[in-house]
């Protein structure tokens, strides 16, 4: 039938351009099948799963809901509700659960916890009993049947393994990755037609256009700018789409992951640190034209300050994220927590009023985060390529502080 | 800080930086190395066309300017071959002006000349006659023999009828 298809297709001008739509939609409908075959059978499981009770709905419940969203979670879970037979639904769907224990590599998907997370169910695969608490993977001990806890509500007998799962945040960043990968690799492609891209490209270019001009030009130089390019574009718009994405209502929170703001501002000081030139290595350790005790009292500032900076970054993009989708959630809970003062009605409607409020502010943030990383980022790579004029030194680090203060 | 670092999943940490190894190298390959050249090429594409344009412009000025110069010495060169022309004009005319009336007086003097010299001829000739008739006279009176006064004067009242002065 394809052939067939094929030999119709490549007689027929107007049948191929047809074709190509319906090509389009087939691939759509294919990735679409792909994400959400497994989120019908999870739910199906999710009636065999359900635990009692669990409905949020008093201040202690919000706190711990507001803890478990920011941290990363093993499954993609939408929402949940409770059904007539007063049993708790989750919808969504599991992802893989990839693992290094001590008895190596083990994957199984997430629905093997059935969503829960204190640690009450233990999961055997290949001679290793696993338990999730609190969104992290534990290894019991070999004797060990469940676990058992301490008063702080510590394992006392098992220990973390190291995760590898695909966990939440890893969707979203795969997410962010294919998106990106489709929106640039189209507009990419878009200039083998000519120089004025079309469609989604009309948008994206002068993001392109802006993070080259007023990120990377301004702060690394003509000379070396080019180079970073790669990099700034790339962590620019994974932030940006990351921040976003954990605005919606899928409820990521990947850009709120210490880990991921640690390997972002890790790339920055790497490559920091391998585009130093002489000079910047100079300033360090021994700074120029200053006396030499202030040498040796500048030297270790500096080195400090090395590593200050990146560690500025991540703080900086981890906390405003985190703190973003806690007064978001806060704000989202004052319907329930002040159900009993204003009523069902004034309570859902000073929730929705502040939430929507800070929701905008978010959006802002979602950008301004993006940007202040990127911008830092190019900031101390500028830094680092910088060329000293020693013969009028100080005429030209003058201006050059001058131009940065302007910008 | 504890709490922080007990959020640190290091498995999550080495999925973002595996993933954002793999997302830098296939985005620069298939997204922003093609982009930026477009870019680069496009900017420099429009410069250089600016550019043009400006050179084209500068050229046409130029070229005006060449217009107006040429214009200007062709002018002056026809003015100044007029003038010159008038000048020779002018000259021939008073070039034949002067040789007409220079050739004017020579043939006066010629003229003038001639009648002297003939004026001198005739009055040579006259002399040469009165002369002659002189000695003709002399002859017939010395052959007459003068014999009176008388007979002298006759014959040279007769002598002078004969000669008819004209």
């Amino acid at each position: 039938m394809f052939t067939f298809a094929r030999k119709f297709r490549d007689h027929n001008p107007i049948f191929r351009k047809g074709m190509m739509i319906a090509r389009i939609s087939i691939k759509f409908l294919t990735i679409f099948t792909l994400v959400f075959t497994p989120f019908t059978v999870f739910a199906g499981e999710g009636e065999k799963s359900s635990d009692k009770g669990g409905e949020i709905n008093t201040p202690t419940s919000i706190k711990e809901y507001i803890k478990h969203h920011l941290a990363d979670s093993h499954d993609f879970s939408l929402y949940s509700y409770t059904n007539d037979e007063g049993e708790r639904e989750h919808i969504g769907f599991p992802l893989p659960v990839i693992v290094w224990t001590s008895k190596g590599l083990k994957t199984f998907m997430s629905s093997s916890f059935h969503h829960n997370d204190d640690g009450h169910i233990v999961v055997e695969k290949g001679g290793v009993k696993l338990a999730k608490i609190h969104s992290k993977i534990y290894e019991l001990d070999e004797d060990a049947t469940e676990v058992s806890f301490d008063e702080d509500h510590h394992a006392t007998n098992a220990h973390k393994v190291l995760d590898f799962s695909i966990t939440k945040s890893v969707f979203g960043m795969l997410f962010a990755g294919f998106l990106m990968l489709l929106g640039f690799g189209s507009l990419a492609r878009g200039y083998k037609k000519g120089a004025i891209p079309t469609g989604v490209g009309r948008v994206l270019e002068p993001l392109v256009l802006y993070v080259r001009d007023e990120i990377a030009r301004p702060n690394i130089g003509e000379k070396h700018y080019r180079k970073f390019m790669g990099f700034l574009l790339t962590v620019f718009f994974f932030i940006w789409i990351l921040n976003l994405l954990g605005l919606t209502p899928l409820g990521f929170n990947v850009t709120g992951q210490i880990a991921v703001t640690v390997c972002l501002a890790l790339f920055t000081f790497i490559i920091v640190q391998f585009s130093g030139n002489k000079d910047y290595w100079k300033h360090i350790f021994w700074m120029p034209g200053v006396p030499v005790v202030m040498k040796i009292i500048l030297a270790p500032i500096e080195v400090l300050g090395m590593f200050t900076k990146p560690f500025s970054l991540l703080i900086r993009l981890f906390a405003n994220m985190t703190a973003g989708h806690f007064v978001v959630m806060s704000l989202i809970a004052l319907m329930i927590t002040l159900k009993n003062q204003f009523g069902a009605v004034g309570s859902t409607g000073l929730s929705l009023v502040l939430a929507l409020f800070i929701s905008v502010i978010e959006i802002l943030v979602a950008f301004l985060q993006a940007f202040i990383f990127t911008m830092l980022s190019s900031l101390f790579i500028g830094m680092a390529v910088e060329e000293h004029d020693h013969d009028h030194a100080h005429d030209a680090e003058g201006h050059g502080a001058e131009d940065n203060a302007i910008i | 800080m504890e709490q922080l670092l007990n959020d640190f999943s290091p498995g999550l940490f080495f999925m973002q930086a595996l993933i954002l190894v793999i997302l830098l190298f296939l985005m620069i390959k298939f997204a922003w190395k093609p982009i930026m050249n477009s870019l680069t090429e496009r900017e420099e594409g429009i410069q250089n066309a600016l550019d043009q344009a400006e050179n084209a412009r500068k050229e046409m000025q130029n070229l005006q300017a060449d217009n107006e110069r040429l214009l200007k010495e062709a002018r002056a060169e026809r003015d100044a071959m007029m003038k010159e022309a008038r000048e020779i004009k002018d000259k021939i005319v008073a070039d034949a002006k002067e040789e007409a009336s220079s050739e004017a007086g020579k043939m006066i003097e010629n003229a003038k000349a001639t009648i002297k010299q003939e004026q001198q001829a005739a009055i040579s000739e006259l002399k040469k006659k009165v002369s002659e008739l002189s000695i003709s006279i002399a002859e017939k009176v010395v052959k007459k023999d003068l014999a009176s006064n008388s007979d002298q004067l006759k014959l040279v009242e007769g002598m002078l009828e004969d000669v008819t002065l004209n």
